[in-house]
């Protein structure tokens, strides 16, 4: 009798598991998902500090090393500090304005919802 | 005696068994001790928990397939059924990181990923992973990502050098995130904890102040090695469905 119950019980777990499965292909799901772990302003606040001084001190970088490699020093590392300015700018507009990490100009979400439903089991 | 109490003293790189190649220096340090221990510890905790891998799981499979499923669902949910094949490189990178960050914890233990060496050398592979990912799959089309559709082309000679830096400032900002939080925490921790013998018996307060912030750094760790991991899911999803 007890093995039967069992038996019935499993069944049971099965159909709650399949369930449960299935609700994270919920497109609306991935949005949020993203959306709580961005949540924090203090981390929000920090990921922009970031942002903005890496592609600041890439760019820097970059100048730096093609001053010494063509010779014209301070000319190219003066060009590449602006640039890295902007390009922490847009970093920071796309994290802001929800483009998401990638580098273009369309929005994320626009081919995001296709890719999770075909993640099925 | 002053140096052993500085809050830093914590994250100093001990060589323990000295060894060189050529002129560098390529010793076996504290910093290498906790890696090796990181992975053990994964390891055994993976290969013993799932050794009888019973059908009704107990408390420890349990925490096996937890960690197992939930990082599963999250490359679903960030680069759907084509990131299958990367599973296991995630999930290594999330375990290691986040059991490195757990025993850093432990007293007398040592935080290897609250230096920028090893956060940025992991950011790098995935950088660098990532970026061959996309090369091999999209061919020349890759290159596009730096010279969208639709701009005009007066602006290419600005917007080139621009986007690759915006490129290429992607594994800084990946290894600062992990590497100034474990630094910042670990050093507030052990300032405070200064303070508790420097007051004497009001030392109460700053007594209970750590206890309340160590139970804050681990729920830090888990958040940074989540973050760390959820980042790398995002980056491969960039690579592999290119705009």
């Amino acid at each position: 009798m007890i093995n039967k119950n069992k038996h019935s019980e499993l069944n049971d777990l099965g159909a709650r598991l399949n369930k449960a499965r299935k609700e994270p292909n919920d497109p609306t799901r991935h949005e949020k998902d993203i959306n709580n772990e961005k949540g924090g302003a203090l981390s929000l606040a920090f990921r922009v500090g970031v942002e903005l001084i890496s592609a600041v001190a890439i760019g820097t970088a970059i100048g730096w090393g093609l001053d010494n490699w063509l010779g014209t020093r301070p000319w190219l590392m003066l060009v590449f500090i602006i640039l890295g300015g902007a390009a922490g700018v847009i970093n920071v507009y796309r994290l802001a304005s929800g483009f998401g990490y990638a580098p273009g100009y369309r929005k994320d979400n626009d081919d995001a919802g296709t890719h999770s439903d075909s993640g099925g089991d | 005696m002053a140096e052993g109490h500085s809050p830093l003293a914590q994250f100093e790189i001990k060589r323990l068994i000295p060894m060189q190649i050529g002129d560098i220096d390529v010793s076996f340090t504290n910093s290498s001790m906790m890696m090796i221990t990181t992975v053990i510890v994964v390891s055994s905790f993976l290969i013993l928990g799932m050794r009888r891998s019973a059908l009704i799981p107990g408390r420890w499979q349990s925490i096996v397939e937890l960690s197992y499923i939930f990082i599963a669902n999250l490359l679903k949910d960030t680069v759907g059924s084509a990131g299958r094949p990367y599973f296991p490189f995630i999930f290594s990178t999330f375990m290691f990181v986040l059991v490195g960050n757990l025993l850093g914890m432990m007293p007398y233990g040592f935080t290897f990923t609250s230096h920028i060496v090893v956060t940025f050398t992991m950011a790098l592979f995935v950088f660098l992973g990532v970026t061959l990912i996309a090369i091999f799959k999209h061919k020349m089309h890759f290159f596009t990502l730096f010279m969208p559709p639709g701009v005009p082309m007066y602006m290419a000679p600005l917007l080139i050098p621009i986007e690759i830096i915006s490129y290429l400032s992607r594994p800084i900002s990946l290894s600062v995130r992990l590497f100034a939080n474990m630094l910042a925490g670990h050093t507030l921790l052990k300032v405070f904890a200064g303070f508790i013998i420097a007051l004497g018996a009001a030392g109460i307060a700053p007594w209970f102040f750590v206890v309340a912030l160590t139970g804050l750094e681990i729920v830090i760790a888990f958040l940074q090695a989540f973050v760390f991991t959820i980042l790398t899911c995002l980056y491969l999803n960039d690579a592999l469905h290119l705009h």
